[in-house]
């Protein structure tokens, strides 16, 4: 009835249970004092709002929100677990093992680098594409509003089976790719790699939908007058993320769907015997693996060009070269993955083609960097916290891409492969290019969302803890690797000498764990300061594009008026020529409100966590739940509502008079 | 206005320069003692070309990160908010000839590295033969959950943990697992390839002067795989031909039956050293993929044989 779950599958270390049960207690105790002193009419009314206009909404700022806290939530998670994992290396030594039992430890990396990548890397991807892609475009919403929220669901939804592994079972302890034979079911039995397939499997949905949502919206919804080569260059580098993701995430799925298979009912696509071959799962999941990299470091780029140009008071240098350089990046990205696996015994030809491809990768990046630098060039530099995680993403990311080089060389790869300078190479590139790309765009498009600016001592502050914490987190693993230390050990011998790098390494995740508690003081702070960081005008930075010609937080129908493009940096033009806007609204017709994505979700979800413990009959109704709601909402045909012109009028010559003010 | 930028970019950059300065003495302080930097230490012919490799590379890349970082201060510097010594340019977005200058410039680079990529990856392909005058030792290598076997097939010897090799003697590693994927690697005679089941990998490597070195798997196979750990030995030819006498005398034998002993999954094993080995068990390892494992009940069909075997024909 109940598959393979049963009591065994609770958590037995009395250390786990000690934790579940106090943070149980600590969160009930909590809840009890809130309802104690607020009443229980105003939790039912919270909960009510929060439903109704967060949970159900089709509003593309609430769902980039709403993927905004689910990645930082799962970012304290990620960052719980590399804290866990350098304490064990740097503890277990000779004689001492440490905190973590082997098979722990493994649990624990492997959920480290599946869940920075897909629920913090991607969750901040997609909410920032939300908040900003829609506004930057002069549209009012994505093209596919409700397919927005099925995406963000099902995102959620793998981040909830992610985390039950915690409660129930066990997680994979296969790596963050798992790799077969190890995560086939001759070695990997229990039901960690299932979850790690199907909270990947349902999220991964997530992202093929949400590609196709926005490559549309970029296609099809641009104002009148912006022409691709018009469009804002963030605008460029999610067009080029997008493809990618159009293109690499069904390789995900069907690889991930074939694992399953050999997993569930013992068919041999990836498995040693019975003609199974685990050199085509390596090969299938790089060919998604590598493309997944540069889909989330293209809009960090983009993210970079706005930040740059806007606080060099300038217009963007090379914006032809950029685009063309977007364009490179996303087509060589699909012909380098083998340089993942160098030494599976491919032969000289062959790792040699991947290796230059690799290299020729490096020249419109490196070409992106030096226009960076010409856009400041001439310009009046501001040093912002945005421009100061520029500025700490082109340090690291040269370094990086250094690095990568000697890493893209076959012959000198086979000397760096699987070790800890692989480790902090693709650190490099994704705390510096990704991670710090991301915080330079949530502190820079913050107010428009909000309408109040973040606090900059403390943005600045986070920055410091952030790059002094990952220096002294990654370069002892450069010199590790050069002493012969691979990844993902638990254990090691004392004559290796590594310990004291380790205990380095170790104080530099403390230092980025500062950084990270600065972050969270920061929005507490600047949400308790927010009338003293108002954003009245709605162009807080003397920007450049359409999204600061709109008022702060911006109204739900984004613009009041479709504006009419001339050039790039829109509204650069616009303030340069003094254009007056017009005031002659016409109604506008929005998406309604609906529960449907999280009801696909949770059914999703179900079937997911069903496959997971072989509970097959409640995988059939999950299953058959997705199809029924998907054809019951396909009959709601009273999907928009309007919102007059009257309406439109008062909120933008309330805004018009907030703006005069200030 | 003007004051406080300039008073922003000094700390920018005393904050920069003091971090560096306080890692790098913290580090050398730790580094100083005499530690193994084992890839930058060759004991063998393909690990240092391995090494000139990676310095020949790295300071290609110097020519591109450099020009960034001096590009980068003197900018961020010279055109700081409020220097009105600096000209104002705000419509300057483009210039062919610079433009020219950083497409051009990195495909030079690039061009003289896919050159010596190309070149090096074949002259350093793990499974070229290595040129020498002395024959070749031939060493089988196993990976088991979680140790290491090697059988030396010209010897008839085999051993489990530990690796002892003549020097100046080129070795021919054949490589496969009878467990999840492993990597083998010693970074001081050379690079790493991966021990995969049901196939055979190959590495050739030689060791240019005794010494002793470590041996590891660099790729996760499960629980143990932290302790896979070897010692490799490599001693002048006399003494490499009298250890294998003395291993002759080992009661032990490396039968089918000890060998299905060996393979059930332990962790931190002890060196083991066995006197004989049982001629067909290399092949049998392999081999036994390219059957399907004989149900119970139908005991007297089989599958036929697979003789294609991926990543053995190179």
């Amino acid at each position: 009835m109940l598959g393979r779950l049963n009591w065994d599958v609770l958590p037995n270390d009395p250390f786990t249970i000690i934790a579940l049960v106090a943070t149980g207690l600590i969160a009930g105790a909590g809840l009890a004092v809130l309802l104690k002193i607020k009443g229980l009419a105003w939790a039912r009314k919270t909960v009510m709002y929060i439903w109704r206009e967060w949970l159900t909404s089709l509003d593309p700022k609430k769902i980039g929100v709403m993927y905004i806290l689910v990645a930082v939530a799962m970012l304290l998670r990620g960052a719980a677990d590399a804290g866990m994992m350098r304490a064990q290396q740097a503890l277990s030594v000779g004689d001492s093992h440490g905190i973590l039992q082997s098979d722990t430890f493994q649990q624990v990396f492997s959920a480290h680098g599946t869940i920075m990548i897909f629920f913090v890397a991607m969750g901040l991807m997609f909410g920032i594409i939300n908040l900003v892609l829609p506004l930057q475009l002069g549209a009012r919403d994505v093209a596919f509003p409700f397919l927005n929220s099925v995406s963000f669901w099902l995102f959620s939804a793998g981040m909830i089976l992610i985390n039950l592994s915690l409660v129930l079972g066990e997680f994979s302890a296969a790596g963050w790719l798992a790799y077969p034979p190890l995560s086939e079911l001759q070695y990997s039995p229990g039901v960690g790699v299932d979850y790690w397939i199907w909270a990947l499997q349902i999220a991964g949905v997530g992202s093929l939908l949400s590609g196709v949502n926005f490559l549309v919206t970029i296609l099809k919804m641009r104002a009148p007058g912006m022409t691709l080569m018009r469009m804002p260059i963030f605008a460029w580098s999610v067009m080029g993320s997008m493809l990618l993701v159009v293109f690499a995430f069904p390789i995900l799925t069907a690889t991930l769907a074939m694992l399953s298979l050999d997993r569930t009912l013992g068919m041999h696509f990836f498995t040693s015997d019975f003609g199974g071959n685990a050199m085509m799962y390596i090969n299938l999941i790089w060919a998604w693996g590598h493309p997944e990299v540069y889909i989330l470091v293209l809009p960090a780029f983009g993210i970079f060009s706005e930040v740059v140009a806007t606080f060099s008071r300038k217009r963007l240098f090379g914006y032809t070269s950029m685009v063309w350089a977007i364009a490179a990046i996303t087509f060589l990205s699909f012909v380098v993955w083998l340089h993942h696996f160098f030494t599976m015994g491919a032969g000289a030809n062959v790792n040699a083609f991947f290796g230059i491809m690799t290299m020729i990768i490096s020249i419109p990046t490196g070409v992106k960097v030096f226009n960076w630098l010409f856009t400041m060039y001439g310009g009046r530099v501001r040093f912002t916290s945005p421009m100061l995680w520029f500025i700490g993403f082109v340090i690291t990311f040269t370094i990086g891409g250094a690095t990568g080089v000697l890493l893209a060389v076959p012959a000198a790869d086979f000397q760096l492969h699987n070790s800890l300078f692989l480790v902090a190479h693709f650190h490099n590139m994704i705390i510096g290019g990704v991670v710090f790309g991301y915080f330079a765009g949530l502190t820079y498009w913050f107010p428009k969302i909000f309408g109040f600016r973040l606090n900059e001592k403390l943005g600045k502050l986070a920055f410091w803890f952030w790059l002094s914490g990952f220096c002294f987190a990654f370069i002892p693993l450069y010199i590790l690797g050069m002493m012969g230390a691979t990844r993902r050990l638990d254990h090691y011998d004392p004559s290796m000498g590594w310990q004291g790098l380790f205990i380095v390494a170790g104080f530099g995740v403390v230092l980025i764990g500062l950084g990270v508690a600065t972050q969270i003081l920061q929005f507490y702070v600047s949400i308790r300061d927010r009338h003293l960081n108002r954003d009245l005008t709605g162009d807080p930075w003397e920007g450049r594009t359409l999204e600061w010609s709109i008022a702060s937080p911006a109204p739900v129908y984004n613009f009041a008026i479709i504006p009419k493009v001339h050039g790039r940096d829109a509204f650069w033009e616009t303030k340069q020529n003094g254009t007056t806007t017009s005031t002659d609204y016409t109604d506008i017709h929005l998406p309604k409100n609906t529960p449907f994505g999280i009801f696909i979700a949770a059914s999703s979800l179900v079937a997911g966590f069903a496959i997971i413990w072989h509970i097959w009959w409640l995988a059939g109704l999950g299953l058959l739940g997705v199809i029924g709601l998907i054809i019951i909402r396909s009959f709601d045909e009273q999907t928009e509502y309007t919102i007059t012109a009257k309406e439109i009028a008062k909120v933008e010559a309330a805004f018009a008079k907030q703006k005069a003010t200030a | 206005m003007a004051a406080q930028t300039k008073k922003n970019l000094k700390k920018l950059l005393y904050v920069i320069i003091s971090l560096v300065v306080a890692e790098l003495i913290v580090l050398s302080a730790i580094l100083l003692k005499d530690k193994t930097f084992a890839v930058l230490e060759p004991a063998g012919t393909i690990a240092s070309q391995q090494k000139d490799l990676m310095i020949f590379a790295a300071i290609l890349s110097l020519f591109v990160i450099m020009p960034v970082f001096v590009l980068l201060f003197f900018i961020l510097w010279r055109f700081r908010d409020g220097n009105v010594k600096a000209k104002y340019r705000p419509n300057w977005d483009g210039s062919r000839k610079l433009e020219t200058i950083w497409w051009g410039i990195p495909i030079l680079i690039i061009l003289v590295l896919a050159t010596v990529t190309w070149k090096t990856s074949h002259s350093l392909d793990p499974y070229r033969s290595l040129k020498s005058d002395t024959k070749p030792l031939t060493v089988q290598v196993i990976a088991l959950q979680w140790k290491w076997l090697f059988i030396y097939p010209e010897q008839n010897i085999a051993t489990v943990n530990y690796l002892k090799i003549p020097e100046d003697t080129p070795v021919n590693f054949e490589i496969t697992s009878d467990a999840p994927m492993n990597s083998f690697w010693i970074p001081q005679l050379g690079g790493q390839v991966y021990a995969m089941s049901g196939m055979q990998t190959e590495l050739h490597l030689m060791a240019d002067h005794p010494g002793q070195f470590t041996g590891s798997s660099a790729n996760i196979s499960g629980e143990g795989f932290s302790g896979m750990t070897f010692n490799v030995d490599a001693v002048g030819k006399g003494d490499f031909s009298e250890w294998v006498e003395t291993v002759w005398q080992s009661p032990d034998q490396l039968t089918k039956d000890t060998y299905a002993t060996l393979a059930k999954p332990t962790k931190n094993d002890p060196i083991m050293l066995f006197g004989s080995r049982d001629p067909n068990l290399y092949e049998s390892v392999i081999m036994k993929y390219m059957h399907a494992p004989a149900k119970p009940t139908e005991s007297t069909t089989s599958l036929p044989d697979h003789t294609n075997m991926e990543g053995m024909d190179h």
